[in-house]
């Protein structure tokens, strides 16, 4: 993305790298479909536990195995990334304008709201394969991980470009005219945001 | 006017230094080049997709045959249909995108020139990584639709479900990135006045397929990605021993797979609507129809995956809708049948070979159509569905459909793309051998499937009535093989020098490519032509009072295109070490996983950064005068 | 040419008589063939299938007839004027739209009756049989004759059979064209299919999903006869019974199949020096461990086919070989050779050795 805001009339007026990150989106949103249905599909269907909502005893061992979610946690890590949404918003508004601090202040709470939300599904995950819930565990575990996994590796990277927008931004690389740029990157982090919304009340909330 | 719009200058200053060579072939971004390395590979895994149907053929001439092993006879259909799909038609398709999309929309290069490189070489690394079965004996088996849980580890222990579902996903994101490129493309650079509803149809219904592709791609994804979890971490995605449903798969696979049809149908319906107006001197029949008939495939398409999946015993509410949703689809499907028809009659037919083709791809096309109409009465599609009924008919429809159609765009636009006009003479023989081997090899299995022949078997009895039926099939297969390599030979003779250099609009082409020389400068045009209707080089034509004078183009000074870059090569190279990476994990721990993406990061980032590059072109409006 | 002049009509006549000449061929000629009904599942969708059948036929001709029409009346001539520039016509396209429209509503109305007819069982006690798919046989259980056989499927004619199908490993998919359409099976779930079959005969059958390197070798045979007939057969089959009474069996799958050898049957007096050999390798060879001898009340989940009434039956290796001596000695001797990939290993069995047991088991029928 180091190109110039460059002066190419498009046939929409509308920058093509804009038009492009609309279609990624497009296309990633049928991406994350499959994976919720197939959640939503295998709910109930495992046949061992641990279980999202409710205690399961091992009929082999005797062994109670706890519910699985702790809601409080992720509730944290939902509001930090639905807030980062709102800091990034501020951070190109900063870029627009030229107001370096605005700009690195905003983005720097973004990457710090991305970054916990990371940190907090690697705590996370590594809490429920000490409960119990792996991969290979049963089903719930299966779309489980793979869902909110891909999910997370798709913040992952979300942060890894915001820091490369960062870095620019520190070495005055990221003037308003080029300002684009993250605005693209702001739409795809939007996007991880949204889906997110999707995932929080359908995987955590419903029962 | 159209003059002043076509109007070609010459430049003092220096012209862009001759690319050749084997490195600008690696580092080229120009849709031109890349059009043609498409072409060039799909046709060779096109023909290596044929071999493998001529030794199924031979397989099944006689009944209780002996000539391949089952298994070999299972890695042979798996990869002819995934190869035919995959690596034929698909990048077939694709070659004609990347060359014509930008010249038919009056652009410089595509939306993202790197990106565009970066899809061709992902592509031919998933193409390598499909074939690349064959060195160990352990091609893909499974059937190109690969059906849970036969591909579980338990069932398929070997490396042949791994180097489908690696290859299939490394395709997957070769799609989608040259999906994402040229809907752009499409959307931002077209000519100035070239608005959607004047775009030439071929635009329109590449347009449309790249809507699919963008909503088809993510499922298959996903569910390539449980396979891959099932197989290499131990999960049940698909495992009815863990709780996993099979059926899962076949829901995914169809919600991707029934529009993959039309991935590979739509393209051909474009060139079809190409090539039958300018060799019947008439403009395209009811355009508007014919852009909305596509579109209501192409949704509808979504709606339809089930009607795979008959026999599964889905109920009487289910089989109803998807019965009906199907028979839907024939509607617009015989708008567009009685809209080529239309726009022939009346005309005033130049029999060149590109029409040979097309309307022959007509005919065939309504055979296919009725057949499908036939899968639709769902009770009797449990009759038809998995026998050779079925092969018949998606053989008409991508056979007699998209192949006709793609070699009608090979004659078509072979002058455009190379500077001489293919022989006539040959490829009629050409026409001729095809048209006559396609029908003997797949009428016949219209019947043979009627009387209880299956799909997918190696071999058959005697006694059962199929022989006769699949001697013949035999026979046209073998003459389907001769009109290639008259086709092959057509290319050689060509293009061994005793042709002339043809002129920049042979046929008298309606659409923009034919405004500028064949084959054209690297920047495609000097300046951008203004579009002011449909049909844009006929209605110049029409203005200028007849055929134009050929274009002298310029030097190309003063025109920024963008540089060559080889890092697309590497970012793609990482791509297939992460997959041979996560294939081989089990046997040689993460660090090809780690190689693999470190490349492809590295790759990326310098992509990204590439020092003092900008992959757009110039506006090319105004840039001179 | 046009499709109503002489000469479109006589083409349209040779063009049905054509059509015609291939499709009813007898059914000596194609004895798996859809075209041929037998049942009353494949006459419905049969009669919805011709219906389609006729109208495809109706829109194949009058469409490729005006293609052609067009081709040669609108062939260009050198110095032929630009031809109209016509661009469409409205009137003309809503027709077009709206034709295939009515005709696809008019097959829809039979299709989506005959749905409906064939997911419901016809009234009348049916018969019950249990399909298990098997890589790569299919073994058929009849509860209400506690009778288990393999690869030839009895049923009786003019009664319903429903059945009732699963599959032991992977989808396979049960089809008998001349009596219903496919209902695949799978591993984790059951589905159903019915059929009545209206003739008595040896049908062929065979599977139709994929299911691996063998799925090209996985036929089996239906046998439809006279009610007393099967009445008949069933008496037979329940005669092949483990030697003492048959346990009550609710003992867990695995201790069954190592335990219930089965090869001890009640009837086996011989004379034949070669048979009495056949039974003795038969047991010495380990064939007991996958294949039961007892039909009546057999053990549960072995591995391979059921052999009770194997010397009667006219096909074996699923379909694969006719029941000939031969065959049969063959088959014991070299699996791998008949069916390469099949879960049958070769036991380094000498000719002689096959050939007793073969003997042996022509004399379970």
């Amino acid at each position: 993305m180091s190109a110039e805001a460059h002066a190419i009339e498009t046939s929409t007026g509308i920058d093509s790298r804009k038009v492009a990150i609309w279609t990624f989106i497009g296309s990633e949103c049928l991406f994350f479909a499959s994976l919720i249905a197939t959640y939503v599909t295998y709910r109930g269907k495992s046949l061992v536990g641990p279980f999202p909502h409710e205690p399961w005893t091992d009929p082999a061992t005797g062994k109670v195995l706890e519910p699985i979610f702790e809601i409080p946690l992720v509730t944290l890590g939902t509001a930090l990334l639905l807030f980062s949404s709102l800091f990034i918003v501020l951070a190109l508004y900063g870029a627009q304008r030229g107001n370096r601090k605005m700009l690195l202040g905003w983005l720097a709470a973004t990457i710090a709201c991305g970054l916990f939300f990371v940190g907090m599904q690697v705590y996370e995950f590594t809490h429920f394969v000490h409960k119990g819930l792996t991969l290979q565990r049963n089903l719930f575990g299966a779309s489980f991980f793979t869902l909110t996994g891909f999910h997370g590796t798709h913040v992952t990277l979300g942060v890894i470009w915001l820091i490369t927008m960062f870095i620019l931004a520190v070495r005055g690389q990221l003037p308003p005219k080029r300002s684009l740029n993250l605005e693209i990157a702001a739409l795809y982090w939007h996007f991880v945001d949204v889906v997110w919304i999707v995932i929080f009340p359908v995987v955590y909330l419903m029962k | 006017m159209a003059t002043t719009v076509l109007g070609h200058e010459t430049h003092a200053a220096a012209a862009p230094s001759e690319k050749t060579g084997l490195w600008s072939w690696l580092t080229t971004v120009d849709h031109k080049r890349i059009g043609i390395l498409y072409g060039t590979s799909a046709f060779i895994f096109f023909l290596i997709g044929g071999l493998e149907a001529l030794i199924i053929r031979a397989q099944l001439f006689t009944p209780n045959n002996n000539l391949v092993s089952p298994d070999f006879y299972n890695q042979l259909f798996t990869m002819h249909g995934t190869t035919m799909i995959f690596l034929g038609v698909m990048p077939l398709s694709a070659m004609f995108f990347n060359y014509m999309i930008p010249l038919q929309i009056g652009a410089r290069d595509v939306a993202f020139p790197r990106l565009n490189a970066f899809s061709y070489w992902v592509f031919l690394a998933g193409g390598l990584l499909m074939n690349a079965g064959f060195l160990v004996n352990a091609a893909p088996n499974q059937g190109w639709f690969g059906y849970a849980n036969l591909t579980s580890r338990q069932y398929s222990p070997g490396l042949n479900v791994d180097f489908w579902l690696f290859g299939l996903q490394v395709l997957g994101v070769a799609s989608l990135a040259a999906a994402v490129n040229f809907f752009v493309t499409i959307i931002n650079l077209r000519a100035p006045g070239m608005k959607l509803m004047r775009m030439p149809m071929f635009v329109w219904m590449s347009f449309i397929t790249q809507v699919l592709l963008l909503l088809a791609f993510p499922v298959i994804t996903v569910a390539l990605i449980f396979l891959m979890f099932d197989r290499f971490f131990g999960t049940h995605f698909y495992i009815p021993s863990g709780g996993g449903d099979p059926i899962l798969w076949q829901h995914l696979f169809w919600i991707f797979g029934h529009p993959e049809v039309y991935i590979l149908v739509l393209p051909a319906f474009g060139i079809i609507s190409e090539v039958l107006p300018v060799f019947s001197r008439k403009p395209l029949f009811g355009y508007a129809a014919m852009v909305f008939s596509g579109a209501f495939i192409a949704f509808v398409g979504f709606g339809v995956w089930s009607h795979h999946m008959f026999a599964t015993g889905m109920g009487p509410i289910a089989d109803t809708f998807f019965a009906l949703a199907t028979m839907l689809i024939a509607i617009p499907t015989g708008v567009k049948i009685f809209n080529w028809i239309g726009t022939v009659w009346g005309g005033s037919i130049q029999y060149r070979t590109p029409m040979y083709f097309a309307l022959a791809f007509i005919g065939m096309f309504i055979i296919g159509g009725l057949s499908g109409v036939m899968h639709a009465v769902a009770p009797h599609d449990l009759q038809q569905t998995d026998t050779y009924f079925v092969v018949a008919h998606f053989h008409y429809v991508l056979f007699g459909g998209s192949i006709f159609a793609l070699t009608a765009g090979a004659y078509y636009w072979w002058p455009k793309m190379f500077g001489r006009v293919l022989d006539e003479g040959l490829g009629k023989l050409h026409f001729w051998l095809m048209f006559i081997g396609f029908n003997l090899t797949f009428f016949p299995m219209h019947f043979v499937g009627l009387y209880g022949m299956p799909r997918r078997v190696y071999t058959y009895h005697a006694g059962l009535g199929f022989d006769i039926w699949n001697q013949m099939e035999t026979v046209g297969a073998f003459i389907i093989m001769l009109a290639f390599l008259v086709f092959l030979y057509n290319m050689v003779k060509t293009h061994r020098g005793a042709g002339t250099k043809t002129p920049a609009d042979p046929w008298n082409g309606a659409t923009l490519e034919w405004s500028i020389s064949s084959p054209p400068p690297e920047w495609n045009f000097d300046t951008t032509p203004q579009v002011h209707s449909r049909d844009a080089l006929w209605e110049f034509k029409r203005e200028h009072g007849g055929m134009l004078p050929e274009p002298t183009h310029g030097t190309g000074a003063g025109i920024h295109m963008p540089n060559p870059s080889y890092w697309p090569l590497v970012t793609a190279f990482g791509l297939l070490l992460l997959n041979l990476g996560i294939m081989f994990s089990p046997k040689t721990g993460p660090w090809g996983i780690v190689v693999g993406t470190s490349v492809l990061f590295f790759g990326f980032f310098q992509w990204v950064f590439e020092k003092g590059y900008s992959e757009f072109t110039t506006p090319a409006h105004g840039a001179h005068h | 040419m046009i499709p109503g002049s002489p000469a479109g009509r006589q083409l349209r006549r040779l063009a049905l008589a054509l059509f015609l000449a291939l499709l009813p061929a007898c059914q000596a000629e194609y004895p798996q063939s859809v075209l041929h009904p037998k049942g009353e599942f494949a006459r419905i969708t049969d009669a919805v299938f011709m219906q389609t059948v006729w109208w495809a036929v109706l829109v194949f001709v009058l469409v490729q007839g005006a293609l052609l029409y067009a081709m040669y009346r609108f062939r260009g001539r050198p110095g032929d004027a630009e031809p109209d520039q016509v661009h469409g016509n409205t009137t003309l396209e809503i027709v077009w739209t709206i034709i295939p429209a009515v005709i696809l509503a008019v097959i829809a109305v039979p299709t989506v009756k005959a749905i409906f007819k064939t997911n419901e069982m016809p009234s009348g006690k049916p018969l019950t049989v249990e399909v298990i798919g098997h890589q790569w046989w299919w073994e058929f259980r009849y509860p209400a004759y506690q009778l288990t056989t393999a690869n030839e499927l009895h049923v009786p004619v003019n009664r319903t059979i429903h059945l009732k199908m699963g599959s032991a490993d992977v989808l396979h998919a049960f089809w008998v064209p001349q009596f219903a359409g496919k209902r695949d099976v799978f591993p984790n779930r059951e589905t159903r299919l019915w059929f009545v079959a209206e003739e008595p005969g040896n049908y062929p059958a065979q599977c139709t999903e994929f299911c691996g390197i063998q799925h090209g070798k996985m036929a089996y045979r239906v046998v439809a006869s006279q009610p007393a007939e099967f009445d008949a057969w069933v008496a037979k089959m329940r005669t092949f019974a483990a030697a003492p009474p048959a346990p009550p069996a609710p003992a867990a799958k695995d201790t069954v199949r190592t335990t219930s050898v089965g090869a001890s049957l009640q009837r086996t007096a011989t004379q034949d020096p070669a048979v009495a050999e056949g039974q003795k390798l038969f047991l010495a060879k380990g064939c007991a461990g996958c294949h039961s001898l007892v039909a009546l009340n057999a053990p549960k989940g072995m591995l391979g086919p059921n052999l009770a009434n194997i010397g009667a039956r006219s096909w074996i290796a699923a379909g694969t070989l006719e029941n000939t001596d031969e065959n049969l000695a063959y088959w014991i001797r070299e699996p791998q050779l008949v069916k390469q990939g099949v879960l049958m290993p070769r036991l380094g069995l000498n000719e002689t050795e096959a050939k007793s047991i073969a003997a042996y088991l022509r004399t379970i029928r």
